[in-house]
């Protein structure tokens, strides 16, 4: 079975001298209807990797070397998929067949503007005309991430809204186009563990409803034991170990793994001792 | 028995004009009573929103309460006596949950951690940065980390330095908010491990303020859980709440 | 700051403010003629060797007025930005520090300042004050120490909630160190964006008083002043118009260009600091 999004080789380095090298031919694979998991430490890389897909690495960095394929359903190349690392390639798919939802929900938010009008700027940017359209489109994908009942939400501003609410608005924005692959850039690290939680849910329950792809990227190994069912972990710009979620947690064989798979424990045997105190 | 600081119904209220046409004023501390006594670690959790820091920004004296008092060592924080206030101030110390924000990005490492010295001991400043020196060392940095500023650390190791200027004026508590919810895994289990230890070497009292409960726990000796502006419910152990039934958790 | 001067335009408005300040600075000694001489026999005469610009209605040199204006010009709104950003730190720091009853009746007497548009207050002042350059000086002070003193509160008031002062105070640090260690500093470079930004426009209301006649006497020159003797001779003389008007808009152009490139500058390592994770 071929990969929703391969990408192969993918080399970054900074712009300014002295020149350094962040990913150093990082290689991965999504596949459709499943979630594959980067996960590893502040400056590891992951979040660079992730970033490359859809072109939106930030100032100072730019990429040098790799290649990136998407077989999408309007994919001529049934094969292997499309090469979608030109700017132009990409930015058509970004929003509509590439959607990403990002770490920090309050500053992707115009403060302006009320939920409804970011709505409707994703959909006038994507060619949905007429108010009646555009009304039907946003209802559902708040009904989508837990708002049905709650139509003031759409008149409401950032700053009145929590963090958890704000994040799941962005999911319904990112879902709204019906991508093919979600990107989720710890989309969950700024939350608190209820909001977290349903936020995860959320994006679990999409993809397996629409059949969607999903690349997650976290710090947290907990994320990766709920939500993974491929991970990469990695270090120093380079994946250093891979595999199915379950062989990853039983049998870590590199050292950054087994480290955080300790302090994850760690984190998690407090509470299984309490448990059995009580 | 009264604890080392008493908190008893604090109430706080925020106001907002404009777009709140229902409530002019935003409740957020509804009646708090809480106790930590010296040695104990308190763990304070809750939704994002509850009011967990600002109950932890009064009990640091930071803001007053509406309502209420804030008892240390018996005697109210906010009586406006300047005596027992530096008392107090010195012997409750912080440490926050923005790492890079809670440091003054033109200050050095060793300056940062002198600054408590400087002021509750009348330390000249070299005198203090020199002190300052062996208490980043024993936070896990080296001695010669005092000389670099804020932009040359990473999260973890800046959280280290703000721990060290926590310690420094020797306080007998410490309040955490949400201390370690920035960093990633790998370093909060490290910094955990290092909060631990203190605590064990130095019988500090603490306040966690915390929304994740795996941080709280194995660390708290009693863990409150605060839902919409008071403490509903004090257990010893996050299990123990857990098991409770609490809605919340 | 350093990627400020990445756009060529930036480094030719910085090389350019450093020529005409260099000029300004060392006019005493360059050897021109005196700005202030009166030689009516040589009144509007063309560019010579003697009179590179040619002379004025009073036969005075032209380039040499525009240089030796050019002190008066740019060096007084340096010198009011001084008394500005001094006066207003202090009165904006005050009320955004203490609060409550200081901070109204402070922001109350900045309302009454702020209510009037700049250059009509600037004539009144001038009106009750007399004119002349230390009158002007004064005058648009008054007229805009307010502003700044508001939005010096508000950084203020904003500093103040932020985590390195919530700790700089639980660490014991009495206020007044508060404010010198860890407010002014940050403080600083805001303040001084603000008043680059602000040098054309001052320059502006000092020529526009002058030209009015009610700031800069004769014979000191200054470049509004100069706009207003030529006023007579603008279809005989363009000349004398042209060069005055040229110099103001030359040097507030590269002032605003300057502050504009140190504002964005500021941006970029004001998001650097809290972007770093």
């Amino acid at each position: 079975m071929s990969s929703l999004l391969e990408v192969r080789n993918l080399r970054v380095e900074t712009v300014a001298s002295p020149v350094r090298e962040l990913l150093r031919g990082v290689s991965f694979d999504v596949r459709a209807g499943k979630t594959t998991c980067l996960v590893g430490a502040s400056g590891s890389g992951k979040s660079l990797s992730c970033l490359s897909v859809p072109g939106l690495l930030p100032h100072g960095v730019r990429r040098t070397g790799g290649e990136i394929y998407f077989r999408g359903s309007s994919s001529r190349n049934s094969d292997r998929g499309d090469r979608i690392d030109s700017p132009e390639t990409m930015k058509s798919l970004r929003g509509s067949v590439i959607s990403m939802v990002m770490q920090n929900p309050m500053s992707c938010f115009d403060p302006v503007f009320s939920i409804e009008n970011h709505f409707r700027e994703t959909l006038r940017a994507h060619g949905v005309r007429g108010r009646r359209a555009m009304d039907e489109k946003i209802a559902a994908a708040l009904a989508e991430v837990g708002f049905k009942d709650d139509p003031k939400i759409r008149h409401a501003y950032p700053f009145q809204l929590s963090g958890g609410m704000l994040q799941r608005i962005m999911l319904a924005i990112a879902l709204m186009l019906d991508p093919e692959l979600l990107i989720a850039d710890e989309a969950t690290s700024d939350l608190d563990t209820v909001a977290q939680a349903r936020v995860l849910d959320l994006i679990d329950e999409a993809r397996q409803r629409r059949r969607m792809g999903v690349l997650l990227v976290t710090h947290d190994f907990g994320v990766v034991a709920r939500m993974a069912d491929y991970v990469l972990v990695m270090e120093d710009g380079e994946v250093v170990e891979r595999g199915p979620v379950a062989s990853l947690f039983e049998h870590p064989s590199h050292d950054c793994t087994k480290a955080l798979l300790v302090a994850h424990g760690k984190l998690s045997a407090h509470m299984a001792e309490e448990e059995r105190a009580v | 028995m009264n604890g080392l600081i008493s908190v008893k119904g604090v109430h706080r209220r925020y106001r907002r004009g404009g777009f709140f046409k229902v409530a002019d004023s935003l409740h957020v501390l509804r009646g708090v009573d809480m106790e930590i006594r010296e040695g104990e670690a308190v763990g304070l959790v809750g939704r994002s929103g509850c009011g967990k820091s600002t109950l932890g920004r009064i009990v640091l004296g930071l803001e007053r309460p509406d309502e209420g008092t804030v008892l240390y060592d018996g005697q109210d924080i906010f009586s406006g006596e300047e005596k027992s206030f530096r008392e107090f101030r010195r012997n409750v110390q912080v440490v926050f949950q923005n790492v890079q924000g809670s440091v003054n990005p033109r200050m050095t490492a060793g300056e940062i951690v002198a600054e408590p010295l400087r002021n509750f001991l009348g330390l000249s400043k070299k005198e203090a940065v020199e002190r300052a020196r062996p208490l980043l060392e024993q936070v896990g940095l080296k001695n010669s980390d005092a000389d670099k500023i804020p932009g040359h650390f990473s999260g973890g190791e800046l959280q280290r330095v703000c721990i060290a200027r926590a310690l420094a004026p020797e306080p007998k508590a410490i309040v955490f908010d949400e201390a370690v919810s920035s960093l990633d895994m790998l370093v909060q289990a490290r910094v955990l491990d290092l909060i631990r230890k203190i605590r064990d070497e130095r019988g500090l009292a603490c306040l966690f303020i915390s929304h994740d409960l795996r941080v709280v726990a194995g660390l708290c000796d009693e863990v409150a859980l605060m839902v919409d502006g008071v403490i509903a419910a004090t257990e010893r152990s996050v299990a123990a709440l857990a098991a409770s039934g609490h809605p919340a958790i | 700051m350093g990627g400020m001067l990445e756009k060529g335009i930036v480094r030719f408005s910085l090389v350019l403010l450093l020529i005409v300040g260099g000029l300004a600075l060392s006019a005493p000694w360059l050897g021109l003629p005196d700005p202030e001489e009166v030689n009516l026999a040589a009144k509007l005469s063309a560019p010579s060797a003697q009179h590179l610009l040619g002379t004025d209605h009073l036969g005075r040199d032209v380039l040499s007025r525009l240089i030796f204006g050019s002190r008066v010009s740019i060096g007084s709104v340096f010198v009011i930005l001084l008394l500005i950003v001094v006066f207003s730190t202090l009165a904006g720091t005050l009320a955004g520090f203490a609060e409550g009853a200081v901070d109204n009746v402070i922001m109350r007497i900045c309302d009454i300042f702020l209510t009037f548009p700049t250059l009509i207050l600037a004539m009144f002042f001038v009106g009750v004050l007399g004119t002349g350059l230390t009158n002007v000086i004064i005058a648009i002070f008054l007229t805009h120490w307010a502003w700044y003193a508001r939005i010096v509160r508000g950084i203020v008031l904003s500093l103040k909630s932020r985590e390195f002062v919530l700790a700089a105070r639980v660490a014991g640090t009495s206020t007044f160190r508060l404010v010198v260690r860890h407010i002014l500093p940050s403080l600083a470079p805001q303040v001084l964006v603000l008043s680059t930004l602000d040098i054309g426009h001052m320059m502006l209301h000092v020529a526009g008083l002058s030209f009015l006649g009610l700031g800069v006497q004769p014979p000191l020159p200054e470049w509004g002043v100069m706009i207003g003797d030529a006023r007579q001779f603008i279809w005989t003389q363009p000349q004398l118009l042209l060069y005055p008007g040229l110099a103001i808009f030359i040097v507030v152009m590269a002032f605003n260009l300057l502050g504009d490139a140190m504002r964005d500058a500021l941006d970029r390592s004001g998001m650097l600091e809290e972007g770093v994770k």
